[in-house]
């Protein structure tokens, strides 16, 4: 009896010892972690029910902020903005990175050169980029016009200063800039398919269509999955690129939610209401992120 | 057979060579406009090797804009973060992936439900609460939101669940702790994913925009990306200037990225994907 429980307790013990080696380990990320990340999270879901300019005291005003949003047309017009964005940016990015990783996933001379030139749009500055793209995209005596013309097309589009054109220039930035990120991860989940798989299905007479359609697509479902999350994410987050082209405009045509949550708080020091469309924008992830789960679950039952 | 085999690959060539001049076109723009007078610019046809390169830009524009301490101040984040970064997560990671300990499945939750939290719809309270540390204007602001990611913590753990459990058993008879194990077994084993980690963290952080537009507004504490930008607004007229201020501020990552990339793919490969 005495014997079990000194065992117990050496347990115990050791359980003990090994739970405060683990929380060591996790301590330093952890606090800083919930310190500049949870912390603030929650202090954006809280304020998003109040009003206030960040000196004066803060004052609860319930929904206010969410009925507010409803009639605003700033509000409104970003909101459909992110969402053609993403509907513009999502499939086109995941087609050609899907593309490109099959290409370059073939044995031929210089793929790592292909390779590495299809990325380096990724590690390059948006600040730089974008001044170039700029640039080039000028409407009045950009190269790319000048060579559209030279094409026979007289009347070129305006680009970034045309509101029908600017969302459109935006998104071939944004799928020219991230096509290598994601092209890396197709590449990866492509190596992780087995030779075998291929050299049976050739045996059965497929040509290269069916073995992409019947091997590699199937195998890659869990990768497709977290690309399309994951890009999805990205896309709702666009930001940086709107500042540095268009400014949101011309007129409001791309505006989108997180340059009014920067404008709403930064300039107006409006930070309940900031708040709150920020709850938007997180809700609108959260919805998509689960309901894309569920797809994949579905998926996977059928 | 064999005839429409050489047909795919001019095929496939065709289109990858498509590919690079499309990805390549407005560096090798850059490049070339970075050398030329701001007049010959906008000619046409493109004159992609300048008759006489204007190799001054590149000295005037460490004059013209304080160059110079926009360098050292986005090398000094950048490297503080990505060495915070990696050793933080790593740490983290072992343990979410080789220990077993009370709460372990909560905390992780906790850390992927933020991924999908965007950072900018919690900027502003983050914002507010550095203040109120005292930290705007501070290089430590950027350090302390960038240096702690869920996603660095994630991709570690992901990375360390392909390394067999086997082997941390092997070293525990032979009688390692948790410490030892970690840094002679876990770290060289992990080269892929450090690397994978090292160019992702290396890239966000040398490139961020929006971080240091918020913190750093004293001219001599903002980074590469807010000074261009602020140059850019200044002197929009100036165009080969702009270009090679570009061009210089390029040059950090394309060093980085290649020198790792051997590592790159591998390291995708055997971290975020597998689920």
């Amino acid at each position: 009896m005495e014997q079990i429980q000194k065992i117990n307790k050496a347990a115990k013990k050791r359980k003990r010892k090994e739970n405060l080696t683990a929380y060591s380990f996790i301590a330093p990320n952890f606090l800083g972690f919930a310190i500049f990340t949870l912390g603030p999270i929650i202090f954006a879901i809280i304020l998003s029910f109040y009003k206030w300019d960040g000196s004066n005291p803060m004052e609860f005003i319930g929904f206010d902020n969410f009925t507010r949003m409803w009639g605003d047309s700033r509000v409104q017009a970003a909101f459909i903005n992110t969402i053609v964005f993403v509907i513009g940016t999502v499939p086109l990015t995941l087609i050609f990175s899907l593309f490109l990783a099959v290409l370059l996933n073939k044995k031929i001379k210089g793929r790592n050169i292909f390779r590495t030139v299809s990325f380096f749009p990724y590690v390059a500055s948006l600040v730089a980029v974008a001044a170039v793209w700029n640039m080039i995209f000028s409407p009045v005596n950009g190269p790319i016009n000048e060579i559209l013309k030279t094409l026979g097309m007289m009347d070129p589009p305006r680009w970034a200063a045309d509101k029908n054109w600017a969302m459109v220039t935006i998104i071939f930035f944004s799928v020219w800039k991230q096509i290598g990120y994601y092209m890396v991860i197709f590449l990866a989940g492509l190596q992780g398919i087995s030779e075998e798989m291929y050299e049976a299905s050739e045996l059965d007479g497929a040509n290269s269509w069916q073995k992409f359609r019947n091997v590699t697509l199937p195998q890659l479902r869990p990768v497709t999955f977290f690309v399309m999350m994951m890009l999805t994410i990205n896309s709702f987050k666009v930001y940086d690129q709107v500042y540095m082209i268009t400014q949101g405009g011309p007129g409001t045509s791309t505006l989108v939610l997180v340059y009014e949550i920067y404008n709403t708080a930064f300039k107006n020091w409006d930070l309940g209401y900031s708040s709150a469309i920020s709850m938007l924008l997180f809700v609108l992830v959260l919805l998509v992120t689960v309901f894309q789960f569920k797809g994949e679950k579905g998926f996977v039952n059928e | 057979m064999k005839k429409q085999k050489k047909i795919s690959t001019i095929l496939i060539y065709l289109v990858l060579i498509l590919v690079t001049i499309t990805m390549l076109f407005p560096f090798v723009w850059m490049l070339s406009s970075s050398l030329k007078l701001d007049k010959d610019i906008f000619t046409f046809p493109i004159q992609w090797i300048p008759k006489e390169p204007q190799w001054d830009n590149y000295k005037n524009i460490w004059t013209r804009i304080p160059l110079a301490i926009f360098i050292k101040n986005t090398a000094k984040i950048t490297l503080i973060v990505t060495f915070l970064q990696l050793l933080t997560s790593s740490f983290a990671a072992y343990a979410f992936s080789k220990l077993h300990f009370k709460g372990k499945d909560i905390l992780f939750m906790a850390y992927i439900a933020t991924i999908a939290v965007p950072w900018q719809a919690y900027m502003v309270p983050q914002f507010i609460m550095m203040r109120s540390f005292g930290l705007n204007n501070t290089h430590l602001a950027i350090i302390l939101l960038q240096a702690f990611s869920a996603f660095g913590v994630f991709m570690m753990r992901q990375f360390y669940q392909g390394i067999p459990d086997s082997l941390i058993e092997a070293a525990r008879i032979d009688g390692m702790n948790d410490y030892q194990i970690y840094a002679k077994i876990m770290l060289p084993l992990s080269k892929p994913g450090l690397s994978t980690l090292t160019i992702f963290t290396f890239v966000n952080t040398w490139n961020d925009f929006l971080g240091p537009l918020l913190y750093l507004t004293r001219d001599n504490l903002k980074t590469i990306q807010i000074g261009l930008r602020m140059f850019i607004t200044q002197y929009s007229a100036e165009y080969s200037l702009i270009m090679a201020a570009s061009v210089v501020v390029l040059i950090p990552v394309l060093v980085v990225f290649l020198s790792l990339q051997k590592y790159f793919v591998q390291g995708v490969a055997a971290t975020g994907v597998k689920g």
